[in-house]
């Protein structure tokens, strides 16, 4: 961690930016005791339970809800049909093509069932037990139809169809060229004129975002007008987006993103439970509250990655390379939810990465299987890239018989080549890799461990060790709206801030950009103490509230701080230029003769004269005094819409031990480099580095949802999707390098999804690079002892997971059959 | 999630328990720390019509001792793994079983887990069966008719079944002191701290003059019940305590120690331990418990004095673990 500097006692106060600041809002959140959407009651509420479909793809033919509405406490019962007419269809903001086929999404299933986990019925009782208890009584005839599960399959000819009324599993396919956009040559001569071609098939193994807080949505109906509390990322995309699906009209709904115990992109989406909350009260009069339990949260709530990628790498003997093709299949699930389609596309222009391609090709076909839908899931597309991109410059080292290290160092861009604009047609901002890997093999102990590695594989140590890198950039700071409307994206990526100052001195801070567990609280207090000169401890941040936040747009791809964050740094430059008017007026002097610093005007060269900001949004309150023809506020607000996205980077080094005995894998040490921009609170920096690499890893080593052959997820409970802990992850050797961002007032890059994106691909090249030597050249992720295992006794990439788990506690089960997939274990599971 | 509806009882002694276990008939289910069956419960895979709930039977709390150094620690059954971990007489006597407890789950589960409900349970992945299985527990059962004890190799009878009469309950756990020069060591595979083992290893040997005079050895997770690796066992008595006994008594013996297995499931090896979904065992062979029994045989030859190891050895049992458990974070070691 860069060191916060020590600052001459003679310098004034301290500037808040770059302290490592204890977050304000962590004691409520880590206790509990705050406004979780769970935690409220409403006189009268109702709760509601959802029937959901055990089988993957079936006509319905009925749906008997009698006994379930005769039940005790039960008040109404909902099927698809009750609800048809006003349930429209759950919203795809991003149709990344012309021809995309939209199947539509019914919230509750009218006529078929596409996922395990869709919702067939909804039960409204007056307890959460009575509305449970009613579930078991629903009684559903399911006419099975053929499942598709494999996107390859799915897109062979003659595949059976994931929709029984849309005559194609591809939704879009989507494809750029280098040489007909004019940001690189032509990517077919390239290759015709290489020395070399590497070709790999990576698969993004399927993953499940596991937040927190599980879901949960509150709906209080007043007359026309609609409260909904819902535990979200985007209460401004969402309101925006009920009104448009439910035709309730946008100025009746008001939605409250109350404090929201983490998301990771899992909630950013439109869910069909709360278009149902919000059409049962508004049907029922009465407030309505759905709370998801975990297996339905891991079975329903949208998944990530899950894509096949073939990738081509073409260079010439020497190591330059000459130009890279993607092929991906991206695994959409039954459905479009919001940003489904573009997940692939935000990965589109990073897979060339840092590298100095002169062509590339990308083509992704968007397939529908009969699995949960895909979105976003934090880093959404730029992680695959960078997998992808990282793990077959470290295939193409070897075909070269090149260190990897030097194979990157050869291709990628240099520091005095920025600003540089990529062959995908993005220009990269600012940074300096080579500054970033030193400190990182600094970092890591490089050399020693290349030495033990060596002694390890000369005596035949049956722990082998290998070192993988991954020197990755992302573009974030989500964005620039014009470059999004050319994507055909649904909205802009502009932010707004407001900035209130109160009577008593203090301020406050409304944010467009609502948080679920970042730190804004803190972080934008630190901002507006130094733009403001006012204490830390008086600046309260608003947020997550449609009526208190009127505009905004939210929280994801790592544009808070970028986008946001610059919105309230601009609205409080101009709450001080209004201060500015007021105070020539109390000083009695011209606008041009006052500095204001450490909070406080005063006239150059007359010491002892001053007035503070915080006197002044009281005599701006009271008025009695003010400027002729100056209206009597100093509140501002601002809207920033960055030109560019931003370009955080840095070089991740993983030093991996592999057990040849066991497959057991275990990180022995890993470090990384991070350039982010300017840092505002190096705590939170810390902070979102580590929960990144903590699920970067995750996906490496750990975590996988798996379907049987019959679509059921076997991994649905925590049992058997292994979300690692504190206790499974090594310590992290961190730091930073900083090129401030030039495309914002910050300088910042942003660093949420930083730590996710780079380190999947540092973890796999390190276990290979210990085992390479005894001929493995691949291993599925994630690694598990039985994949390693088999890769280095009977040779490929370890195989594919067993199907036939179970999505019950079952101790035992777990890992015995969850295992590698063999013909014996392939039983469609045992329900 | 919520469970469907039962009938509860919270009886204060083994005699109400009984009795409450008795009226409720074949679909009551006794709850001791509830780390099993409430999250069956929870996603309505059990709905007993009665839960007895043991939480407040004193009695089945605590660890004593019985008889003198040839005698016995008797373990109540609803002790809680957190207790047996701190327990001196398990400490001195059987720090295997404290050993393998810390493994267990986390610090959550065992604050509420208790030592009886996993044996009772029978699950064969969980840690403490193979620990009772090598350390030649006794289980003593109390019914309707009065208490009767069952040798460990009798009480594990197939996956998720034990020797437990429909009316009777697990009241305690008899663990043979062990005389002489004892070495004990629990070496575990799973994939997070959190997770089932993929197999685990119970291993206790008795050293007399440099040679190995008596090897037990517990198999978690290989088979519908923990077993015992006779064959290496046997490989191992009277060999002299050094690796290469070890090397010989681990991959040389493996048909051997599955043989051991009941007469019905001769010729079947380990395997998936649930009804219906076992791969023969030619599948398995990623995960031969080959590695598992040298490398905590090896352990204990190696290590000197290790017998008796106190509680104070709390770190030192961390210290202690095997190659891949050693190099977990948080340990303080790196």
């Amino acid at each position: 961690m860069t060191a916060v500097e020590d600052r001459p006692a003679t310098a004034g106060p301290a500037k808040e930016v770059g302290q490592a600041r204890a977050r304000k809002e962590d004691a409520r959140l880590i206790t509990g005791r705050t406004a979780w959407t769970d935690n409220m009651v409403l006189p009268g509420m109702l709760h509601l339970a959802v029937v959901r479909s055990p089988v993957a793809h079936a006509k319905l033919l009925s749906v008997d809800v009698e006994a379930a509405r005769s039940a005790p406490n039960v008040v109404a019962v909902f099927t698809g049909r009750d609800l048809a007419e006003e349930q429209g269809s759950i919203p795809c903001a991003w149709p990344v093509t012309d021809t995309m086929v939209n199947p539509g999404h019914p919230s509750v299933a009218v006529d078929e069932v596409n996922h395990v986990g869709e919702a067939v019925a909804v039960i409204v009782a007056r307890s959460k037990t009575a509305a449970q208890d009613a579930v078991e009584l629903v009684d559903v005839d399911y006419d099975p139809l053929p499942v598709v599960l494999d996107m390859e399959q799915a897109l062979a000819d003659g595949a059976a169809l994931t929709h029984d009324h849309v005559s194609t599993n591809e939704s879009f396919r989507w494809i750029f060229e280098s040489g007909e956009a004019g940001t690189g040559g032509s990517t077919d001569e390239a290759f015709a004129g290489a020395e070399v071609v590497v070709s790999r098939r990576f698969v993004q193994q399927r993953l499940i975002p596991a937040f927190m807080e599980p879901r949960s949505t509150v709906v209080q109906p007043q007359g026309d007008n609609f409260t909904m509390w819902s535990s979200t990322q985007v209460p401004h995309i969402l309101r925006i987006m009920l009104a448009m699906t439910t035709g309730i009209p946008e100025h009746k709904l008001r939605v409250i993103a109350p404090d929201v115990g983490g998301g990771f992109g899992g909630k950013l989406q439109v869910t069909p439970e709360e278009v149902l909350t919000l059409l049962v009260a508004k049907r029922l009069g009465k407030p309505v509250k759905w709370t998801e339990t975990r297996s339905e949260s891991l079975m329903s709530a949208h998944h990530g990655r899950d894509q096949v990628q073939f990738i081509d790498i073409a260079a010439d003997r020497d190591g330059t390379v000459r130009g890279l093709k993607v092929h991906l299949l991206a695994d959409m699930g039954a459905y479009l939810r919001l940003v489904t389609p573009g997940v692939p596309i935000l990965g589109a222009f990073m897979f060339p990465a840092i590298y100095k391609f002169p062509a590339y090709r990308f083509d992704c076909q968007g397939v529908f299987t009969n699995k949960t839908p895909t979105d976003a899931y934090r880093g959404a597309g730029r992680p695959e890239a960078t997998f992808a991109i990282e793990r077959i410059m470290d295939e193409l080292a070897v075909e070269l018989g090149m260190d990897p290290l030097e194979l990157r160092r050869k291709n990628w861009i240099r520091a005095e080549e920025f600003p540089f604009t990529t062959v995908a047609g993005l220009e990269y901002d600012s940074g300096d890799y080579e500054q970033a890997t030193r400190q990182a093999l600094e970092l890591l102990g490089y050399d020693e461990l290349r030495e033990e590695q060596r002694r390890r594989r000369e005596s035949g140590d049956p722990v082998q060790l290998g070192i993988g890198f991954s020197t990755f950039t992302e573009m974030c700071g989500l964005a620039p709206s014009r470059v999004l409307g050319s994507l055909s994206y649904g909205a802009g990526g502009w932010e707004h801030a407001s900035i209130r100052m109160l009577p008593t001195g203090k301020v406050e801070v409304v944010t467009g950009s609502t948080p679920h567990g970042q730190g804004h609280e803190t972080a934008w207090s630190q901002l507006v103490a130094d733009e403001l000169g006012v204490p830390f401890e008086d600046v309260e941040v608003l947020h997550g509230d449609t009526a208190i936040s009127p505009r905004g747009m939210d929280t994801y791809g790592s544009r808070s701080l970028v986008v946001g964050g610059a919105a309230v740094v601009n609205a409080a430059q101009k709450v001080v230029a209004k201060a500015r008017t007021v105070a020539a007026h109390l000083l009695e002097a011209s606008e041009d003769d006052l500095q204001f610093e450490g909070g406080t005007f005063s006239v150059r060269g007359t010491p002892g004269s001053g007035v503070s900001i915080q006197e002044i949004a009281l005599a701006t309150f009271a008025a009695h005094n003010f400027p002729d023809g100056v209206e009597p506020s100093i509140d501002a607000d601002a809207t920033f819409d960055p030109v560019n996205f931003s370009f955080p980077h840095g070089t991740h080094v993983c030093a991996m031990e592999v057990d040849t005995e066991t497959g057991m894998v275990t990180i022995r040490k890993y470090a990384c480099v991070d350039d982010v921009g300017t840092i505002v609170n190096p705590l939170i920096v810390e902070g979102q580095i580590h929960g990144g690499l903590a699920q970067g890893i995750a996906q490496a080593l750990y975590e996988e949802a798996v379907y049987d052959d019959d679509g059921n997820l076997t991994t649905g409970t925590f049992v058997d999707y292994l979300v690692p802990s504190a206790a499974d992850l090594p310590h992290f050797d961190t730091g930073n390098t900083v090129h401030a961002a030039p495309g914002n007032p910050i300088g910042a890059k942003g660093v949420g999804e930083a730590g996710c994106i780079a380190s999947t691909p540092a973890v796999v090249n390190a276990a290979l690079d210990a085992v390479r030597h005894l001929g493995v050249s691949d291993i599925l992720m994630p690694l598990t002892p039985e994949r390693v295992w088999r890769a280095l006794h009977q040779g490929g990439d370890g195989g594919d997971r067993a199907p036939a788990g179970t999505n019950a506690y079952g101790g035992a089960q777990t890992e015995t059959t969850a295992g590698v997939s063999t013909p014996e274990s392939r039983l469609g599971g045992d329900r | 999630m919520i469970p469907a509806a039962f009938d509860y009882a919270r009886p204060t002694t083994v005699d109400e328990a009984l009795q409450a276990l008795a009226a409720g008939g074949e679909d009551a289910k006794v709850l001791a720390g509830g780390q099993s069956l409430i999250p069956v419960m929870r996603l309505r895979l059990a709905a007993p019509s009665m839960v007895v709930d043991l939480t407040r039977v004193t009695e089945l709390r605590g660890v004593r001792e019985e008889g003198g150094d040839d005698g016995a620690l008797v373990i109540g059954a609803m002790t809680t793994h957190s207790d047996v971990v701190s327990d001196p007489l398990i400490a001195q006597h059987a720090p295997l079983i404290a050993q393998a407890t810390e493994t267990v789950a986390d610090r959550q589960v065992r604050h509420r887990g208790t030592f009886g409900g996993a044996l009772a349970h029978a699950d064969p992945a969980g840690d403490l069966p193979a620990v009772a299985l090598a350390l030649d527990a006794e289980f003593v059962l109390a019914g309707p008719g009065g208490r009767r004890t069952v040798p460990a190799r009798e009480f594990f009878v197939d996956y998720l079944t034990t020797a437990l009469a429909e009316d009777e309950l697990l009241v305690e756990v008899r663990v043979p002191k062990l005389a002489g020069q004892w070495g004990m060591h629990y070496e575990k595979f799973n994939r997070v701290a959190q997770a089932w083992s993929i197999v685990a290893v119970a291993a206790a040997v008795r050293r007399e003059d440099g040679h190995i005079a008596e090897a037990r050895i517990g198999l978690t997770n290989m088979g519908p019940t923990p077993l015992r690796a006779t064959a290496s066992e046997q490989a191992l008595a009277g060999a002299v305590a050094g690796a290469d006994a070890v090397a010989e008594a681990g991959p040389a013996r493996r048909r051997g120690n599955l043989a051991q297995r009941r007469p019905q499931r001769q010729g079947r090896l380990p395997c998936a331990s649930r009804p219906g979904a076992h791969p023969p065992g030619g599948q398995r062979s990623g995960r031969s418990p080959d590695v598992g029994v040298s490398r905590a045989t090896r352990e204990l030859v190696h290590r000197p004095g290790s017998r008796r190891r106190g509680v104070a050895g709390a770190a030192r049992h961390r210290a202690d673990r095997p190659l891949h458990a050693r190099r977990r974070p948080g340990l303080g070691h790196r």
